[in-house]
């Protein structure tokens, strides 16, 4: 979105209201804007829902899922002008404006194009062919005698032609999305596949960009959240006084245990909730963080989900000849936006809107009709790009104490977090724990592989509000994590694989998800623990998994993840023990979800034997996610993917105390910087006539492995705990 | 008692009345001035979202007390190109789509464009060392480094 202070009624202009063939344009004056965007559609089933075709023949097309910044609005975008036969610059999309678009879910899981742009797909190819026919009856002609190209219809026969604008100004069109439309067939795409340029690019390079943090309405306050000292103490009182000598302060509004301030400007804002004088209880439930792996491995378990079982692995570990065993571990993790969360909220005639950059408006209006005892209809939250969240961050409570501030102040307020609230607050990544074992006969063939793993119970539905829980308002406190059992089970063919995940009822600090839930975690354990196997009993990596995968397009990239490497066949793990910069190379495989997107990796890692430090020097991607919309974009994914996760296995970890996060800050909780990036090499390959699958995380979840393998191969010492920080490694080093 | 404070921003004459001298730089530029090219990342100075130029050198304006710009030019991602005549590192990073959310990259641009009136062809090396601390969490550090060497070219 670029520059414009944003009111109601302009921001409906700006969207666009038209559905195809029939114009609100001129309601829009004298009614009130719910009243108004009342009248557009947004059923999953019906072609209006996603795409508006107006006068002058644009394109607008409206849809659920969002960008956060990893351009998929440019590959919605891609893929509707692909299917309407239009130039792709003509069409706008709007995002995630839940009075405006169609609920097609949370944008997570790397679903945007393989769900949500789909839908578009068929929605566009539904509108294709009707324009197609309209345009038949319009130029005397027949379907087959008609061509289009750049939203012009022409009769090859006759030579006449017709613009969509013209044609839906004639007729409105009220379609069902038609599951039996014909797409286009992918030999004859000419924008879909390609590199096309990013839409939001230019104006975030030239700070026309509209963030979330940057919208402005009128007679908006700021508002700053003061948390309490230890996560769940209760507030006891405030002394406002404390606030004297601070010009500009409007409300200090305490809600329960939810304590905010609000001011005329920011700075006001942000100096009052830094000096206001809270007394707070004590409160010290959080475990010690050096027990903290004890303490999951102690807490209930509300249910066991096994998520492989094949032969019996419980008699064939009983009956092998060589049993190994490791546990790993996977640290807190916090998703560290660089700009912490933020959002606009207005009550207004007893309705709520909020400006927010949740990956989930939806979900989010769900949370706030429970919240304020509203019904659904009477809220609207619009979706507004913020900075890279990468799971559920703080977006949605920094909404919710919006919303709450506006409420208590009866004004439009516009809170972001300070630095040390995000990292404080949002909900983290939680601790995972797997214990591994493997059983091989007397010929080193493995015939037995056992998986536990201990992750907190959850699904993929909202978070909870923060703000709903401080504040004493009606929310569900239900663990939400993200499918994190993903990939707990192999895509390996030992004859006797038993795979478990102890769910458990609770997990130290408020949980989501972030990048790559559970899959990388769980693929981590399970590639590292493959690699022990492969070490002991001296075969090599790459070979070794191509002989336990039966998976065509598996064993294609393995063997094109070799040539792109320049893999050579050895034992792993015989670099030697030299002192000084030990160098080593590790592999590493998802099929992920054991459903779609494969990827594989090597990663080259230079290992400092005196300081422990570790650096990823190179990494060599190949990348299957079938039909690929837009490669430039995919690429993108997968360098900032594995950039992120090499971040995240070499230095993140979340620290906390008795009470609350002591990470605090980029000093508390460093993440890669530029010197230590490494060099990505991609190999995409591309299956047009295949079903495009996600690339947002998929080739995350390879990074820890690879990088745990590869300091194996330098030293001959196994990492089992991320993040593989200096002392780790140089304790591991130790007792190798 | 508010306080006038002047000075130059973007090759125009700017004043602010403030409550307090010393609140950083950066709230003057967004919310009195309306700006958006520097953004809130930490307000520590440990992350470079917010950086412009005061007097040709980059600065944080989120630790910078606005009362210290007085009388002096201050640049910000606005000042250094706009759309219709883009500044050769804005066009680079357009031409190597050199961001994911894109957030940072105003840290990003003006630290590179302090680079390079100091060094007009830096080395890899010279480039990831001058955004040692510029912070991104996409990972976008590659196509960064491969914008700001062809804007060097582009310059050359």
């Amino acid at each position: 979105m670029t520059n414009c202070a944003i009111d109601r009624r302009s921001f409906l202009k700006l969207s666009g209201v038209l559905v195809v063939g029939f114009s609100l344009e001129g309601v829009l004056d004298s009614t009130p804007a719910h009243a108004a965007v009342a009248a557009k559609s947004v059923s999953l089933t019906d072609v209006e829902s996603f795409i508006a075709i107006d006068a002058d023949g644009k394109v607008t097309v409206y849809c659920g899922h969002v960008d956060l910044g990893t351009g998929v609005q440019t590959a919605i975008a891609q893929i509707s002008a692909e299917e309407l036969d239009v130039p792709v610059g003509r069409v706008t999309v709007i995002q995630g404006d839940t009075a405006l678009t169609p609920d097609q879910g949370i944008t997570s899981g790397s679903f945007s194009i393989q769900g949500a742009g789909m839908q578009i797909r068929q929605a566009a190819a539904t509108a294709r062919q009707a324009l197609l026919m309209l345009a038949a009856q319009h130029l005397g002609s027949t379907a087959e005698d008609l061509v289009i190209a750049d939203g012009v219809v022409r009769s090859k026969s006759s030579g006449k032609q017709v613009g969509y604008g013209e044609l839906v100004a004639e007729k409105r069109l009220s379609l069902a999305v038609d599951k039996n439309a014909r797409q286009k067939a992918p030999a004859d795409y000419t924008i879909v596949g390609k590199p096309v340029a990013r839409i939001d690019i230019p104006a975030k390079v030239t700070a026309q960009f509209t963030y979330v943090q940057d919208v402005v309405v009128p007679g908006m306050l700021y508002g700053r959240t003061v948390f309490p000292p230890a996560m769940e103490a209760k507030l006891v009182s405030i002394d406002e006084r404390s606030l004297r000598g601070i010009p500009g302060i409007v409300k200090v509004v305490r809600a329960g245990n939810f304590c905010g301030v609000v001011a005329k400007t920011e700075w006001a804002a942000i100096k009052a909730a830094r000096q206001l004088k809270v007394t707070w209880t004590s409160w010290a439930g959080l475990p010690e963080q050096n027990e903290l792996w004890s303490y999951v491995r102690a807490s209930k378990v509300a249910k066991d989900e096994i998520t492989s079982n094949t032969g019996n692995a419980t008699d064939a570990l009983q009956a092998a000849s060589r049993r190994m065993k490791a546990t790993y571990d996977f640290a807190l993790q916090t998703h560290g936006s660089i700009g912490p969360s933020a959002a606009v909220a207005e009550f207004k005639d007893g309705k709520l809107t909020c400006w927010t950059a949740s990956q989930a408006t939806h979900a989010l209006r769900k949370q706030f009709a429970q919240m304020f005892s509203m019904a659904e209809d009477d809220v609207r939250c619009i979706y507004v790009e913020g900075a890279g969240c990468y799971g559920r961050n703080g977006h949605e409570d920094a909404a919710a104490d919006a919303a709450l501030m506006a409420r208590a102040v009866g004004r439009p307020v516009r809170v972001q977090w300070m630095r040390w609230d995000e990292h404080g607050w949002d909900p983290k990544g939680p601790p995972t724990l797997v214990d591994l074992e493997a059983g091989l006969n007397a010929s080193d063939t493995v015939v037995a592989w056992k998986g536990d793993f201990f992750i907190p119970v959850g699904g993929p539905a909202a978070v909870w509000l923060l703000t709903a829980q401080l504040a004493g308002l009606p929310h569900r406190e239900d663990l939400e994590t993200g499918s994190i059992f993903r990939n707990s089970a192999i895509p390996y063919d030992f004859p006797n694989r038993h795979t478990v995940c102890h769910r458990l009822a609770s997990t130290p600090l408020r949980p989501s998800w972030i990048r790559s839930p559970g899959r990388m975690q769980n693929t981590f354990a399970n590639e590292a623990f493959l690699d022990e196997i492969v070490a002991a009993i001296g075969a090599d990596p790459l070979e070794f998994r191509l002989q336990h995968i039966s998976d065509r397009r598996g064993e294609e990239l393995l063997r094109r993840l070799g040539q792109l490497a320049k893999w050579e066949t050895r034992k792993t793990g015989d670099r030697g023990h030299g002192s000084g910069v030990l160098r080593g190379r590790g592999l590493s495989y998802v099929y992920y979800e054991l459903s779609r997107t494969y990827v594989g990796i090597v990663v080259d890692v230079e290992v400092d034997r005196k300081s422990g430090k570790t650096r990823v020097t190179h990494a060599a991607v190949v990348h299957d996610c079938g039909q690929i919309i837009n490669p430039d974009g995919v690429r993108n994914q997968i360098e900032g993917g594995v950039i992120q996760t090499v971040s995240r296995s070499l230095l993140e970890e979340l620290k906390f105390d008795r009470s609350h996060v002591t990470s605090l800050d980029w000093a508390s909780y460093p993440i890669l910087k530029f010197p230590d990036v490494p060099e990505v090499v991609i190999d995409l390959i591309d299956r047009p006539t295949e079903v495009p699958w996600g690339a947002g995380e998929p080739a995350c979840a390879v990074v820890p492995s690879a990088i745990s393998n590869a300091i194996f191969d330098a030293t001959g010492a196994r990492l089992r705990s991320v993040p593989f920080k200096p002392d780790n490694v140089r304790a591991a080093l130790a007792s190798a | 008692m508010a306080q006038a404070i002047s000075f130059d921003l973007n090759g125009r004459p700017v004043t602010v009345q403030v409550d307090d001298p010393q609140m950083p730089l950066l709230y003057a530029l967004r919310d009195d001035l309306g700006l958006h090219g520097p953004r809130f990342g930490c307000g520590l100075g440990q992350c470079g979202a917010c950086t412009v130029h005061l007097e040709g050198k980059a600065v944080r304006s989120c630790i910078t007390p606005v009362s210290t710009v007085a009388h002096q030019h201050v640049v910000t991602l606005e000042g250094l190109g706009a759309q219709e005549k883009l500044h050769p590192l804005q066009q680079a990073f357009i031409d190597e789509q050199a961001m994911q959310c894109g957030y940072c990259m105003n840290g990003m641009i003006m630290q590179a464009a302090a680079l390079l009136q100091v060094n007009k062809h830096p080395s890899d090396d010279e480039i990831k060392s001058a955004l040692a601390e510029n912070l991104c969490r996409c990972g976008s550090h590659l196509r960064v480094i491969r914008a700001i060497r062809r804007a060097a070219n582009a310059a050359a």
